[in-house]
């Protein structure tokens, strides 16, 4: 079900240790900043650090669940589905990020609105 | 128009009024005049309203100058100080003057007179205090209330000290008895009215007024008439008619004033009871223009400066060219300006048949209220007591509004007229119409509020924040909001249940506060598994709040969280709209020296930080900080000797500090001494809201330590400590927490007050509300009257302090925490490959 998107490559980016558990870590690209969060679960989502809000920087947020409450201005995002939850409206860029081994992988194909979660 | 010769302005007189239509004047025109003004006073213009202060020593001469000497240069203005006018000769267009022999004029005249010749004039000879012609009225030691020269005599005459009879009970008269009670003097008001300041003042207000004039320690008798003054060669006493005799070393005749106009009058000018004025403020002869106290305009002479500005503005406007300006005289307020007593006077308040009043009282706080309405409009308002309200009636009044919508809440003020706080809060909000603005920060109307309680169902205050953002911001209403909740769900909103501390568990803070030490809860995972927490790990609501529970309840046992702290704690900086921090580094008690800025401004320079600031609190804010580059930057701060301000912290912010006793005359303590002591005790706390402090060195207050909150006020016989001040989503005044004789006991007692609070307050509750909650005096008991409770609390302090004392900047400068400031990856070499 990632057909279309597995056409960019997966790169490796560190290790699962590298983010804190309910934290997360920015990676540097071309086109800005991606947020790679990691719950208490250990589980991990890449999303566009940037807040649908006013731009702020999601990775700064505080984790929680399978959400992040940005810190300007406490919108409370999902992790995955990148969407806004309660009253707010809005959505950010989702990217598909695996662990294997306790590495993780980033892949810079972002994903639709109309695909599942990574 | 440029090579025709300026005219020539003369001046007659350098009060107020001439003062403001020469400001004026050169704002529109500064090259149209020539300008030449004679002051029979020997000094520059200055602010004649407020001699009372300099009387009573609240301010200096300096400090009520209009225009300095300087203000003349730059005008080009010549000012002859010390010059009396004496003849008008209009046929020539001169006027003459002759210098009055005073022993400080700066330099003595070369002639006896001047004659100066003038294409305008204009008079400004103000007014003259009446003398009344009662037997010994000329005997030194009679005294008037007008100008400088009657302040220093005054002063002087005061410094006997004795007893002093003021003659008048209006505005000037009881500013004068208040000023020289100030002084030292035994005081004594004598009006022939039977209440005071009928002239402004109803009965009930002239009332209250009376007694707090005596609760000073005035004397005041009322329908007093003066027989005569005795004395031998110098006043010794006052008679009454009544065959009282007042002992009295000096006596201040303030009854009156009478328009200057003697001038005007021998040079021909019409004059009936001031200088007749048209309303253009021409005189009879249209190149003589009168202003002042010393004008009859529409029949009328005046006293206040609101209507004599206004005359100087008119004068100002036909002086170049603009004929259409006219006077209008207007009604006008009046207030007192004594000290610690408030009342505001405006418009017609007699009684009369057409007219209708409301009233407020509260007789024992000593407020009073009374509007004078006639068709549904203000004509005229006393207030006494809380006069805050004061300029709005006065407003409505001048607009002559039509407040027939809000005449029921009218004289409770503006907040509650306009909807803010309403008398009866249902009724009120009820009553409201649908496009009725609630929430001012958000724009969000009653209409959309009542919209979305019923078509989305919403049943709690969180919900109708969420939803409309109504009271989401500042919060002032809150209770707006939950009037409408009420009103629309009836007994289904119970807002007195406890509120739980977020969605992720129905206990409150303080159950939480009580539970982690019953249960020795020690970790946010055990709290969370222990009270049966909804979430699997909180939220950003309760994270921080738990965090700092945990982390004041357990000091040296509890390992912070970093992860349930807010961005601006976990990295020591403040965050910006852009993403990027601010940097603010401590300066003890405000204090910084040439080293450690000469190092701010390297650190500016080498990173590029595009805005520094001052801040509040008296320190200095680089703002733009890239978040890669703060552990440089605190690296680079720590070798000058700087360390974390924690300007980002739910902790001790600042200690704002005077120079004390220093370096300044007035100071009593050493305030920035014991400014730098309480922050280098206080720095690294963390408290459940931001604590913002201030030493000020003596009651002046200039560190404004009486809306922190914890503040100090250093007086002759100790420290003043202060509590629950506030001055920012809302103000308030500090509560007086206590007096303590020593720098110690005021540093014990402080700190005790803080560990109360870091005990009791719940998280993000600033001070005052955390008293306001608590109330008070239930603080004031623990940390005051109860000395074992007091040091118990002071040495729970200093334990915690021990722990908490570690500046976070030099640590992360050292390397910890290394991953919050860095990618943990960076792709854009590898995509340019």
């Amino acid at each position: 079900m990632n057909a279309p998107m597995v056409t960019a490559p997966w790169i490796e980016i560190c290790a699962l240790g590298d983010i804190p558990a309910r934290g997360c870590r920015v990676v540097q690209t071309e086109r800005g900043r991606i947020a790679v969060f990691r719950t208490v679960e250990d589980e991990v989502f890449a999303l566009d650090n940037r807040c649908p809000h006013k731009g702020g920087p999601l990775s700064e947020g505080i984790v929680h669940g399978r959400q992040v409450t940005c810190p300007l201005h406490n919108w409370v995002i999902g992790l995955a589905d990148g969407e806004a939850t309660g009253a707010d409206k809005g959505g950010v860029r989702r990217f598909p990020v695996r662990l294997e081994d306790g590495r993780v992988f980033l892949n810079l194909r972002h994903i639709g609105k109309e695909e599942g979660r990574s | 128009m440029a090579s025709q010769p300026k005219q020539r302005l003369v001046v007659v007189g350098n009060g107020m009024a001439p003062g403001r239509a020469l400001e004026r004047l050169f704002e529109t025109n500064p090259d149209a005049y020539e300008v030449t003004i004679f002051n029979a006073e020997p000094r520059v213009n200055y602010d004649r309203i407020m001699l009372s202060p300099v009387l009573s020593g609240e301010k200096s001469f300096e400090e009520i100058v209009i225009h300095g000497d300087g203000w003349y240069v730059k005008h080009g203005v010549t000012l002859y100080k010390g010059a009396k006018v004496t003849t008008i000769d209009r046929t020539a267009r001169t006027v003459t003057a002759e210098f009055v022999p005073t022993g400080n004029l700066g330099h003595k005249p070369l002639e006896p007179t001047v004659t100066v010749p003038y294409d305008k004039l204009i008079i400004g000879t103000g007014s003259n205090p009446i003398i009344l012609p009662v037997p010994g009225h000329d005997l030194p030691g009679v005294l008037t209330y007008r100008d400088l020269d009657d302040v220093e005599a005054m002063l002087l005459a005061a410094q006997g000290k004795g007893d002093a009879v003021v003659i008048g009970g209006g505005l000037l008269g009881l500013e004068a008895a208040a000023g020289l009670k100030e002084q030292g003097m035994d005081v004594t008001v004598l009006h022939l009215m039977p209440t005071l300041m009928e002239r402004q003042l109803d009965p009930a207000a002239g009332h209250l007024l009376q007694r707090a004039i005596e609760a000073r320690g005035i004397k005041v008798i009322t329908r007093a008439n003066t027989r005569a003054i005795l004395g031998n060669g110098r006043v010794e006493a006052v008679e009454l008619d009544n065959g009282t005799r007042l002992p009295a070393t000096m006596v201040v005749m303030a009854v009156g004033i009478r328009p200057n106009m003697q001038l005007a009058k021998d040079a021909g000018i019409a004059v009936n009871r001031g200088i007749v004025v048209d309303g253009s403020m021409r005189t009879s002869d249209p190149d003589i223009f009168a202003l002042g106290e010393c004008a009859e305009a529409d029949g009328q002479v005046f006293g206040l400066v609101a209507p004599l500005y206004e005359m100087a503005n008119v004068v100002a406007a036909q002086l170049v060219g603009d004929g259409e300006a006219r006077f209008r005289s207007s009604a006008t307020a009046t207030k007192l300006k004594v000290t610690g007593i408030n009342l505001y006077s405006a418009g017609d308040f007699a009684e009369a048949k057409d007219r209708e009043e409301i009233v407020l009282r509260d007789a024992t706080r000593g407020q009073y209220r009374r509007l004078v309405l006639k068709d549904n409009r203000i004509i005229g308002t006393v207030m006494y007591g809380d006069t805050a309200d004061g300029p709005w009636f006065f407003d409505l009044l001048k607009r002559s509004v039509d407040v027939g919508d809000m005449r029921e809440r009218l004289i409770f003020g503006q907040s509650f007229a306009a909807g803010g706080i309403p008398l009866d809060p249902a009724a009120a909000v009820a009553a409201l119409p649908d496009d009725a603005e609630i929430c001012g920060c958000n724009g969000v109307c009653k209409g959309k509020i009542t919209g979305a309680i019923a078509g989305l169902g919403l049943r709690s205050l969180d919900e109708v924040r969420a939803h409309t953002k109504a009271s989401a911001s500042c919060g002032s209403c809150t209770g707006l909001v939950e009037q409408l909740l009420k009103a629309q769900l009836g007994d289904a909103y119970n807002p007195a249940a406890v509120q739980p501390m977020c969605g992720c568990t129905e206990l409150g803070h303080d159950d939480v506060r009580r539970l982690i030490v019953a249960k020795a809860l020690k970790s946010i995972a055990e709290l969370m598994q222990e009270l049966e927490w909804k979430t699997s790990c909180g939220c950003a609501k309760c994270r921080p709040a738990l965090n700092y529970y945990l982390l004041c309840t357990w000091p040296g046992e509890y390992v912070d969280d970093s992860q349930s702290r807010f961005i601006n704690e976990r990295v020591h900086a403040n965050i910006q709209k852009d993403g990027t921090f601010s940097v603010v580094p401590r300066m003890w008690g405000g204090q910084t020296s040439a080293k450690e800025l000469r190092a701010i401004a390297d650190i500016v320079d080498r990173y590029d930080i595009p805005t520094v600031k001052v801040t509040g609190g008296q320190r200095i804010d680089m703002l733009g900080v890239k978040k890669d580059d703060l552990p440089k930057v605190w690296a680079d701060l720590s070798a000058a000797g700087m360390v974390s301000g924690h300007a980002y912290a739910k902790g001790l912010r600042t200690v704002k500090t005077c120079v004390g006793t220093d370096w300044c005359r007035f100071g009593t303590q050493d305030s920035t001494g014991l400014g730098v002591k309480l922050e280098k005790f206080m720095w690294g706390s963390w408290t459940p809201a931001k604590v913002k402090m201030a030493v000020s060195g003596c009651p002046r207050n200039c560190a404004e330590a009486t809306c922190k909150d914890i503040g100090v006020v250093c007086v002759d016989s100790g420290y003043d400590i202060h509590f629950a001040g506030a001055a920012g989503l809302d103000i308030k005044g500090t509560e007086l927490l206590g007096h303590v004789a020593t720098e110690d006991e005021a540093i014990e007692a402080i700190a005790a007050l803080a560990q109360l609070y870091r005990e009791q307050g719940r998280y993000l509750e600033r001070i005052y509300k955390w008293a306001k909650r608590v109330g008070p005096e239930t603080i004031r008991q623990q940390i005051m009257e109860d000395g074992e409770r007091r040091r118990a609390l002071y040495q729970r302090f200093v334990f915690s302090q021990k722990f908490a004392q570690h500046d976070p900047w030099a640590e992360r400068a050292a390397g910890k925490d290394a991953h919050e400031f860095a990618p943990v990856a960076d792709l854009t070499l590898r995509a340019a490959e």
